[in-house]
């Protein structure tokens, strides 16, 4: 059994790391590129959200390349995401593609249909796999930090490209922790590795916050790598949401910082009602940058992205109450880097001339 | 609310106006059926003290409506600045009936100090409510038992079912009068209304996964069971384009009716730039097909 999953920024990092536990051999799909989408648009319903067709796409090159199965997460709604694995089975069953499917739905919806598919496909006995689940997750988190703290200290690289060199290997250095004792030893050891880029520590950056759909924010190649091109121009950067974050047990956000219930306080006299996916905490955070005096916010969602759509309908009342600038992207196959750039820059210099203004009252 | 005592005014029937004003306010990634809300909302903004958008976030246990329908309240109070309260009674049936219960009481007391007069009116809808769902499964279209007319086909030769939403399918400015055209071509029209709720039970029960929105179970179980007992010669799936949960629910339906490989269906895709004659051309075509279809099996 060769397993595969679909690509979204370093989940394959943990994902391999919680398989290697438990036995199960993991291949990681090529990155995903211009052919990735074009597979995926060209198998998936036309106004399916993005996240789809790039896992279709994922899935197929993984398929080619060997994989007999694919592992993918379910959901109780009412964002799309949680019939995703349902349809992605049948469009590749009918574009002729053999394979099994293990579909992990979350442990809201009985403990059995969350354990129990990874049980059948390692063998392995509950109690395993919630002690290699244990262990996994504080690794998980540390590449979150690492993540996090990268974010926020790019903006003060003297020598362009420098941070993401850094990171790389700093991701090296998180890749050895085995145990979870030895999980805060090789984080400090990681963000040396980030401190000792050359930093222009007096630098005017801008802060901005990034809210949106969880895929396109953690995705490089979905939002155009948008972090190390703001972080390269000089914008110290928060993002509302993190992988392990969103995937552990809910109540906390060590890693973002803001728990959810303050979020969904924050958005109360906007949205005061979940609307799936993360509608409420794109809301919820933005209020949350303003309150913390960031300068702007970025909100990035896939065309037709329902709860992103709702956030996008309520946010330009938030940004006139609150005065907060946002600038949204709605991402698409259809999508270029280059319009996101241009509309990007336009916004960084708004911004900045704001902020200057400011200063000078 | 009128037993209560509350002066009821309902929204002018959808035009090009309330397209139009709907489209200018609505962001542009919204499918139609919320622009064309928000061209109701502004039909009725200067007219009342208060509208009733309720946020309607579960009809039946464990399952949702629509994520659309879960913001509605709270995207009707971004519109404007000046916007009439907006009512947002919330039915969660996730939460159970006495929370339901709870919802309508609370609503009412807003009209009424008396519960027992209430609890007299909300009776009174859910009769109002029940009738018209038995009248449906006769037969009868909304907009026939609605408006009291009939448009039943002469001698009809084919028998199309349309699945879809009922805000689109009902709605005749953006359905763009469907059920009465094909009608008018002597074509039968059967839509999910007229199948018991215990048949689109039994047919979603085939998924391996249980959908979680209770509205796609509808089409669902609609067409699935018109592929299976083959009672009509052809499907029209009306969509509105930008529709999540019918992205996905294509796939369903498509591929069911691929491995049956018998019953024709043909989705129309609407939006507010939809024209009246690309749509006549397409249905005029689809009931050509199937007719040529069903004479070909006859000979």
């Amino acid at each position: 059994m060769l397993v595969a999953s679909p690509r979204m920024g370093h989940v394959d990092i943990l994902l391999g790391d919680l398989l290697e536990r438990l036995g199960i051999e993991y291949m990681v799909p090529p990155k995903s590129s211009e052919r990735t989408l074009a597979l995926g648009s060209k198998h998936a319903p036309e106004f399916s959200c993005l996240p789809l067709k790039i896992n279709i796409g994922n899935f197929i090159e993984a398929l080619e390349n060997g994989a007999d199965t694919l592992i993918m997460a379910g959901g109780r709604g009412p964002c799309r995401f949680g019939y995703y694995a349902e349809v992605e089975k049948r469009i590749l069953n009918e574009a002729g593609y053999e394979f099994e499917m293990v579909v992990v739905e979350p442990p809201s919806m009985g403990i059995s249909k969350f354990l129990g598919p990874i049980k059948e496909a390692s063998g392995k006995s509950s109690r395993k796999i919630i002690k290699a689940l244990k262990e996994s997750f504080p690794k998980a988190q540390a590449y979150d930090m690492l993540e996090k703290y990268v974010l926020q200290n790019r903006c003060y690289e003297v020598i362009p490209g420098s941070t993401t060199k850094a990171y790389k290997q700093a991701m090296d250095v998180l890749s050895n922790i085995k145990s979870t004792s030895e999980v805060e030893g090789y984080l400090r050891e990681a963000i040396s590795v980030v401190d000792e880029v050359d930093k222009d520590p007096s630098r005017d950056v801008l802060k901005i916050g990034i809210i949106g759909e969880f895929f396109i924010l953690l995705e490089p190649f979905a939002n155009f790598d948008i972090e190390e091109w703001l972080g390269s121009r000089g914008v110290y950067l928060e993002r509302s949401v993190y992988v392990t974050d969103w995937i552990g047990p809910a109540g906390e956000n060590p890693v973002g910082g803001a728990s959810p219930s303050e979020i969904v306080e924050l958005a109360k006299p906007y949205l005061s009602h979940a609307v799936g996916g993360e509608g409420l905490q794109s809301v919820g955070h933005t209020i949350h940058y303003a309150r913390d005096g960031f300068d702007g916010v970025v909100h990035m969602f896939p065309f037709t992205c329902m709860p992103e759509t709702i956030a996008k309908s309520i946010l330009p009342r938030v940004a006139r109450d609150i005065h907060i600038p946002i600038i949204h992207f709605t991402i698409d196959e259809q999508t270029g880097k280059a319009g996101i750039a241009t509309r990007m820059e336009a916004f960084l210099d708004l911004l900045m001339s704001k902020k200057r203004a400011r200063a000078g009252n | 609310m009128t037993q209560l005592g509350a002066e009821v005014v309902v929204s002018n029937p959808t035009s090009k106006k309330t397209v139009n004003t709907g489209t200018v306010f609505a962001d542009n990634e919204l499918c139609l059926p919320v622009k064309v809300f928000y061209g109701h909302l502004m039909d009725l903004k200067e007219r009342v003290d208060a509208i009733f958008v309720p946020r309607i976030v579960s009809v039946v246990k464990k399952e949702y409506t629509c994520p659309k329908f879960l913001g509605l309240p709270d995207m009707s109070r971004a519109l404007e600045d000046d916007m009439p309260e907006i009512i947002d009674t919330t039915i969660n049936m996730q939460e159970g009936w006495r929370q339901y219960m709870k919802s309508v009481l609370e609503l009412g007391s807003r009209f009424s100090s008396s519960r027992m007069k209430v609890m007299g009116a909300y009776k009174n809808g859910v009769t109002a409510l029940r009738d018209y769902h038995h009248h449906m499964l006769s037969g009868k279209t909304p907009i026939e038992l609605l408006e009291k007319k009939n448009f039943s086909a002469q001698k009809p030769r084919l028998k199309v079912g349309i699945a879809g939403h009922p805000y689109n399918i009902y709605d005749q400015y953006i359905s763009m009068n469907l059920i009465k055209r094909l009608k008018g071509m002597g074509v039968d029209v059967v839509t999910a209304e007229m199948i018991p709720d215990s048949v689109i039970e039994l047919e979603n029960s085939r998924l391996p996964k249980k959908l979680f929105w209770t509205y796609e179970k509808e089409v669902v179980g609609t067409v699935y069971h018109w592929a299976n007992n083959k009672s009509v010669d052809g499907i029209i799936y009306v969509l509105s384009f930008a529709c999540g949960p019918d992205s996905l629910v294509q796939v369903l339906l498509e591929h069911e009716l691929r491995k049956n490989n018998n019953v024709p269906m043909m989705p129309l895709v609407i939006d507010e730039h939809s024209a009246e004659a690309g749509l006549i051309t397409r249905v005029e075509a689809f009931v050509d097909m199937i007719g040529r279809k069903k004479e070909s099996l006859v000979c």
